[in-house]
């Protein structure tokens, strides 16, 4: 009785314990409470946490280590990038956005909003690409000092880590186009909308350090 | 049985509460263009000691990426102990670039 009474339970939108192969499909109710996706996907997150600290923590002690560091200025195209980081910030805000929209029901939203993200992202990644044409075209390259080293090690271990999710990210715009995700059902949004703030929050922090000071 | 009932419905407007609580998007996106505008023009305008500029770089750098981290990755909003899964792992990377940076700057015996 009782256990009729359990599963007869409202669950809301969007819930994370719902029935087996019921709103997210999970087949098991998480005893956290938070999907077993989205737990994977911080778990993950908490490595790349540690991978990029590696990188940042190398750069800094190679840059504290060696007197007369370029300035970066003299070399990179501060302001393009700076417009890039712009691209990355307004591709987190239409993911956020469109999140909110699956969550409000709003389908036809969530289709725009992945699109615009999926466009910023590819933007952001073809003007890295026309940065690294003309650095390399000017003699600026990996070899050519520890300054080059680093740069081309850090930021582009960032841009296909930025490549990675777009690839996922137009796997997510394809499966809403398909009308794969429902209000009730949309975890897949979530949990790349978590991997794609992450790495414009990573991106936030290289700017400052590489292309700054 | 009726443990887990209650703890089925905790967990519901747990989850109800968290998926209706939305900040205001825009706002923040405002606040990030805003600090990212003064974190260019402060390096590429202004010439002040190194260590000032990389101080209030730095700062500013981790007042973005704390924003993207408590309202777009929803963590302000999440349950404690992703924060705390996220936090330690940050502590942890803290250490390992500190311990570097100490290396560098303390004198060698």
């Amino acid at each position: 009785m009782e256990h009729a009474a359990a599963a007869s339970l409202p669950l809301p939108h969007g819930s994370v314990h719902a029935a087996p192969g019921g709103a997210h499909g999970h087949g098991e109710e998480p005893t956290t409470g938070i999907p077993h996706d989205k737990m994977g996907m911080w778990v993950f997150l908490c490595s790349e946490v540690m991978f990029f600290t590696g990188l940042i923590g190398g750069y800094i002690v190679l840059r504290f280590g060696t007197p007369n560091w370029p300035h970066p200025g003299n070399t990179l195209n501060i302001w393009l990038t700076a417009g890039n980081t712009f691209l990355l910030i307004c591709s987190s805000v239409t993911m956020v956005q469109a999140l909110a929209a699956v969550q409000r029901g709003d389908l036809r939203k969530l289709r725009l909003f992945l699109s615009l993200t999926l466009l910023f992202g590819a933007s952001f990644l073809s003007v890295q690409v026309v940065e690294y044409w003309k650095l390399l075209h000017e003699g600026f390259n990996p070899h050519v000092s520890l300054f080059g080293s680093v740069f081309f090690t850090t930021t582009g271990f960032h841009g296909f880590h930025v490549f990675c999710g777009v690839v996922c990210m137009s796997f997510v715009t394809g499966k809403a186009f398909l009308g794969k995700y429902t209000q009730a059902s949309h975890q897949g949004v979530e949990t790349i909308g978590l991997y794609w703030h992450f790495v414009d929050l990573v991106w936030i922090v290289l700017f400052t350090i590489i292309y700054l000071f | 049985m009726s443990d887990e009932i209650t703890h089925r419905e905790e967990l519901a407007a747990d989850e109800e509460r968290r998926v209706h609580q939305q900040p205001n998007y825009m706002a923040i996106f405002w606040w990030l263009f805003g600090l990212t505008v003064v974190e260019v023009s402060y390096s590429v305008f202004t010439h002040p000691p190194k260590v000032v500029l990389m101080t209030v770089l730095v700062g500013l750098a981790v007042i973005k990426a704390t924003m993207v981290a408590l309202f777009f990755m929803h963590l302000r909003f999440e349950r404690k102990s992703l924060g705390i899964i996220f936090a330690s792992t940050l502590i942890l990377g803290l250490i390992l670039v500190s311990v570097g940076i100490a290396e560098q700057v303390l004198p060698r015996p």
